[in-house]
């Protein structure tokens, strides 16, 4: 079973549609029982990391999330979820994250020039780093996948796992062990996204 | 480096694709299931769902149909037609929708995008206008291109995207329906004036238009089109992969 993490915030009817369309047997909780005996667990998330984090901590879901995923089951952060997972953000003054990827979370605006447009929103072409991660092992370094966004990950060299291309090279996906993160939608990306919700569910726990 | 966006509309009326189309394959060429689908999968990187329909049963049923058409279609959907409050925002994004564009709805209420994007984000919020020239200034028309609202079209459109629309998709009435190109002088001076993505709308004819888009004006970031893909005049395929050798950033499929 795969678990979608319900902390109240943005619409999760995309992403619940589809694992289902995947064959996924996916429910929508923020049950700690019902997490703690799903195979795998996604963190969705839209809008902004300070009011996402606090619903996070006031409903106690962050402790669980953080144990679950230190005893080896599989994770993926999605978006804002991605960013969650990292130690801090600077989105509207410095908030606390998750802490299990290492890295911190600032606007896109301080990394590239004037003329790009803010949110990065659109298609845009995965680059990979290093040797493909088991979510990218059915898709192509190069297939585009669909982002929106106002700020990146960054200060997390050793665990990116892919980069997209806008002015600079901004971090697209991240992985920690069983911890994976994207920050485009892949419940938005097409037959590519898809696919890499696939390959995370395949994905097995490890003790 | 961002790909170029091919956008098909979708007018639905009480359930239904309206304006005629015309495809070999599909057994049911008006149920918007079944074309967002077959759009999907040909490679259109985005699908917006124009509600026209007049009664409250219409918006039901579109409201129940875009529900389905999410359910099984995996790219951004965006949503509008009859968007005048919060409310209607929150019955569309429920049912799938990732954006949500405000049109007269905007012009009647002009603080309906500020508060749509205070809940759901810029990115969210598209302010949709229709343009043309009376007298040689731009203006703002209502009422789906019937009404003159006398407004000045650059400073409303900076106005709205001040308020916080995300994304501005200008249909340019006068080049609607000429499919002579589309209107590049009118797009150009919107582009000057903003940092968020413009959509063009109205006038493609045939695949050079496009091409004659993005080449010329590459601060725009899409092309959106309805019945030249609906006829199938112009495959969204082919269109692609005459963008990619143009060397216009696309996504093939």
């Amino acid at each position: 079973m795969v678990a979608i993490v319900d902390y109240g915030v943005g619409n999760l009817f995309s992403l619940k549609s589809s694992l289902t369309n995947i064959g996924a047997d996916v429910v929508v909780t923020s049950d700690k029982e019902v997490l703690k005996n799903a195979d795998h667990i996604i963190l969705p998330g839209v809008g902004a990391f300070e009011d996402a984090a606090k619903k996070l901590r006031d409903s106690g879901l962050d402790i669980v999330i953080k144990e679950l995923a230190s005893a080896g089951k599989p994770l993926m952060g999605i978006c804002l979820g991605m960013q969650l997972l990292f130690d801090k953000s600077f989105e509207y003054g410095e908030h606390d994250g998750l802490g299990l990827i290492k890295g911190v979370i600032k606007p896109i605006k301080d990394v590239v020039s004037e003329n790009y447009k803010i949110p990065h929103i659109g298609w845009n072409p995965l680059i990979f780093k290093g040797d493909p991660s088991p979510i990218f092992s059915e898709i192509k370094d190069g297939d585009c996948v669909y982002f929106v966004h106002s700020y990146y990950a960054c200060e997390c060299d050793e665990s990116v796992i892919a980069t997209t291309e806008y002015c600079t090279e901004l971090t697209a996906a991240v992985s920690n062990k069983n911890v994976y993160g994207c920050q485009f939608h892949p419940e938005k990306s097409g037959k590519i996204g898809l696919q890499i919700l696939k390959s995370f569910i395949k994905i097995k726990e490890n003790n | 480096m961002i790909t170029k966006r091919i956008i098909p509309c979708l007018d639905v009326r009480d359930g239904r694709v309206v304006k005629g189309v015309n495809f070999e394959g599909l057994s049911d060429v008006s149920s918007p299931i079944s074309l967002a689908k077959y759009y999907s999968e040909c490679g259109a990187d985005e699908l917006v769902f124009y509600d026209i329909t007049a009664s409250s049963d219409g918006r039901k049923l579109f409201t129940d149909i875009l529900c389905e058409t999410a359910k099984s279609v995996f790219i951004p959907l965006t949503v509008g037609g009859g968007i005048n409050t919060v409310e209607d925002f929150d019955r569309v994004l429920k049912c799938g929708a990732d954006k949500v564009s405000v049109n007269s709805g905007a012009i009647r209420n002009p603080s309906l995008i500020y508060e749509a994007a205070k809940i759901y984000g810029d990115q969210c919020v598209v302010i949709s206008a229709d343009v043309k020239r009376v007298d040689g200034v731009f203006r703002v028309f209502a009422k789906g291109g019937r009404e003159n609202t006398g407004m000045e079209a650059i400073e409303w459109i900076k106005r709205c995207v001040g308020n916080g629309a995300g994304e501005v998709v200008l249909n340019s009435i006068d080049t609607d329906g000429v499919k002579k190109g589309f209107d590049l002088e009118m797009l150009d001076a919107v582009c000057n004036v903003v940092n968020v993505p413009v959509i063009a709308s109205g006038g493609a004819g045939k695949i050079d238009d496009f091409i004659t888009l993005f080449k010329t004006l590459p601060k725009v970031d899409a092309g959106l089109a309805a019945s030249i893909f609906h006829f199938g005049e112009v495959k969204i395929s082919d269109l692609k992969n005459e963008m990619a050798k143009a060397n216009i950033p696309t996504r093939l499929t």
